[in-house]
């Protein structure tokens, strides 16, 4: 084929193309095409903030970072499978009550049942991604938004946790879920922190405050973070690397054109709804075997935090772009001003203003850093 | 020589409505057959039944004098029948390479560890598109950055690309202004004169007249002939597009309008 373009009088250059006016993209142009640089400069900007109106106050200390970093990698977890699904142009509101229903399965399996607590998680799993698939199928299949069907899954996870609870255990908590099962791998996997020996040798350095034992007051980094990290690096591997992560884009830029050059749309959309619902009880077992219990109220709202952060990591709510590290830095500055307010004396309450008008910004600049990326030149 | 594609009396119905009665057509390697005819005519039902869309409901579609039978768009590509739609079938948000190989992602590495090899796309579409006169400053910038024409020659490379030997193009130019139209019907000429075969439907007698080797007139579902661009001038062409008859009816309405106006 080529071989026979060579023969080709070459076509004359610039007609059309205009090849002669214009050079590479400017620095700033290709920074602007990166959906992640208005999280970025939102992430630099609080830093800038909170070390000049807190920079005494303890939040930079050791404690202060791993008490944020926790916050984050909780909302992250569930916002770098949320960030997929919404570049696919599709919501899940369901998270949030996921969570709670996940719990439920997890205690109930362990406490009543006597299932081993590995085996309740892998239970939830399955379970919840059946769910989750229910959610997919039923999206496609009805041409619903998504908005619409999760929202009822959203409200019939969350009576069902309820109902199930109170007619199995009598009330709507369930404690002592660990101690059912107190060795069980899954609390170190889960649950667990990393790094004490570093920590440790820290607080032994004088670095970090100590407890009357001599053990530092945070023993470690929470796996949860690990976690955290280790899914948003997945999650943008797969976008940017993979066949899937391209149809990814496609199915939430434009689904029509996707199908019609062969994308299977339908199977995407199904297996995001399926990861979200992962992410959900990944949560759930991160809570529970941090904190032994399960209640199921667990995870309300959480749905709506994840699409924050989500959304201020610059991925646009009509799908087709967005990152997963945008995603990462979204749940970064959730956890930093939702920790940082309480160490400004400012009142914790104004914690969901500040929310709210980034999210507002984030949405407005997004919108900017689509027309520039789309703009004829 | 002998057509690659070819259709002998298709006729195609939908329910009580009959969309094409007893239509032959043939496309031959290395020339342009150019499609015409009014909104309803019967153009689309055509390109679908080419594409593998629609199954005729009578007659005959052969590829290189096999008769076929498709029943989907896939397999009428792996036949080597690409087809650009009107609407392209590409995401302006996605970049250049992205949208290129949509579906179709090249590989690296092995098992389910392949991974989208990235920058060996990115090398053949700014290859392919140089080809073409396109200078692709940066594969990675959105589609939706790139002009109309620029867009359009995208699509068509893409299809030449991924082996197409006959290429059907949906209002190619339509939407384009003078510049942008004239890049594409460039492309076409270079497309046929690789020996491709190209179905071209337009509704701009200038655009289809300057690079059609062929035409075929549709009215109503049928075929008002098919001719050699010797056999026909423009002004012929352009009469049994707007419907001859109709159209001198309306000069005379319009003449007595003005008439009446003075």
């Amino acid at each position: 084929m080529s071989e026979a373009m060579q023969t080709e009088p070459p076509m004359r250059k610039g007609l059309g193309s205009d090849s002669g006016r214009l050079q590479r993209a400017p620095l700033l142009t290709r920074a602007l095409r990166r959906p992640e640089l208005g999280a970025l400069s939102g992430v630099i900007l609080i830093y800038a903030v909170f070390l000049v109106v807190a920079g005494s106050s303890g939040m930079f200390t050791v404690e202060g970072i791993v008490n944020i970093l926790s916050v984050a990698a909780e909302i992250g977890i569930i916002a770098a499978a949320a960030a997929l699904l919404m570049i696919a142009g599709e919501f899940d509101l369901s998270i949030g009550s996921m969570i709670g229903f996940a719990g439920i399965i997890i205690g109930l399996g362990t406490t009543v049942y006597g299932l081993p607590l590995s085996i309740s998680i892998l239970v939830a799993l399955v379970a919840c991604g059946a769910i989750g698939a229910a959610n997919g199928y039923l999206t496609v299949k009805t041409g619903l938004p998504s908005f619409i069907v999760t929202l009822a899954s959203m409200l019939v996870l969350r009576g069902l946790a309820i109902a199930v609870t109170r007619y199995t255990a009598g009330y709507t908590q369930i404690s002592k879920i660990t101690e059912s099962d107190p060795d069980s791998s899954a609390i170190a996997l889960f649950g667990g922190d990393v790094g004490q020996g570093i920590f440790r040798w820290m607080a032994e350095a004088g670095w970090i405050a100590t407890k009357a034992n001599g053990l530092p007051i945070v023993e470690g980094v929470p796996v949860s973070v690990l976690w955290w990290v280790g899914l948003t690096a997945i999650a943008t591997w797969v976008l940017l690397r993979t066949s899937f992560g391209n149809w990814i884009f496609a199915v939430g830029g434009d689904s029509v054109a996707a199908r019609n050059v062969g994308v299977p749309v339908n199977r995407v959309k199904i297996v995001l709804f399926v990861l979200t619902a992962v992410s959900a009880v990944l949560f759930a077992a991160t809570q529970i075997t941090e904190v032994g219990s399960a209640d199921t109220l667990r995870g309300t709202m959480k749905e709506f935090d994840a699409i924050i952060a989500v959304v201020i990591g610059g991925t646009l709510l009509t799908g087709g772009y967005g990152s997963a590290i945008g995603a990462l830095l979204g749940a970064l500055i959730y956890g930093t001003v939702q920790i940082g307010i309480l160490y400004t004396g400012i009142d914790s309450d104004l914690f969901k203003v500040f929310l709210g008008l980034m999210v507002l910004m984030a949405v407005l600049f997004n919108n900017y850093v689509r027309r520039r990326a789309t703009q004829e030149r | 020589m002998s057509p690659i594609i070819e259709l002998k009396g298709v006729h195609k119905s939908f329910g009580t409505v009959v969309a094409l009665q007893d239509l032959s057509f043939a496309v031959h390697a290395g020339e342009v057959h150019c499609l015409l005819g009014d909104n309803g005519a019967g153009k689309s039902t055509l390109i679908k039944i080419l594409a593998g869309v629609h199954a005729p409901s009578k007659g005959d579609y052969l590829i290189d004098g096999q008769k076929v039978h498709m029943t989907s768009p896939r397999q009428a590509l792996d036949r080597g029948i690409g087809t650009v739609y009107q609407d392209l079938a590409m995401i302006p948000l996605l970049s250049v390479t992205r949208n290129f190989f949509l579906g179709r992602e090249p590989k690296k590495g092995w098992g389910s560890f392949a991974r989208f090899d990235v920058g060996n796309a990115d090398r053949i579409v700014v290859k392919e598109l140089a080809d073409i006169g396109i200078d692709v400053r940066d594969p990675s910038q959105a589609v939706g950055t790139l002009s109309g024409g620029e867009r359009q020659c995208l699509a068509i490379a893409r299809a030449v690309y991924f082996g197409a030997r006959v290429l059907i193009l949906d209002e190619p130019t339509s939407a384009l202004g003078v510049h942008q139209a004239a890049m594409v019907l460039k492309y076409v000429a270079q497309a046929r004169n690789r020996g491709l075969g190209v179905i071209f439907i337009s509704h701009n007698i200038h655009h289809a007249y300057t690079i059609a080797d062929r035409f075929t007139l549709l009215n109503r579902g049928r075929s008002k002939g098919t001719f050699l661009k010797s056999e026909i001038t423009r002004d012929e062409v352009l009469h049994v597009m707007a419907g001859g008859e109709d159209l001198r009816q309306l000069e005379a309405e319009i003449g007595q309008l003005s008439a009446r106006r003075a």
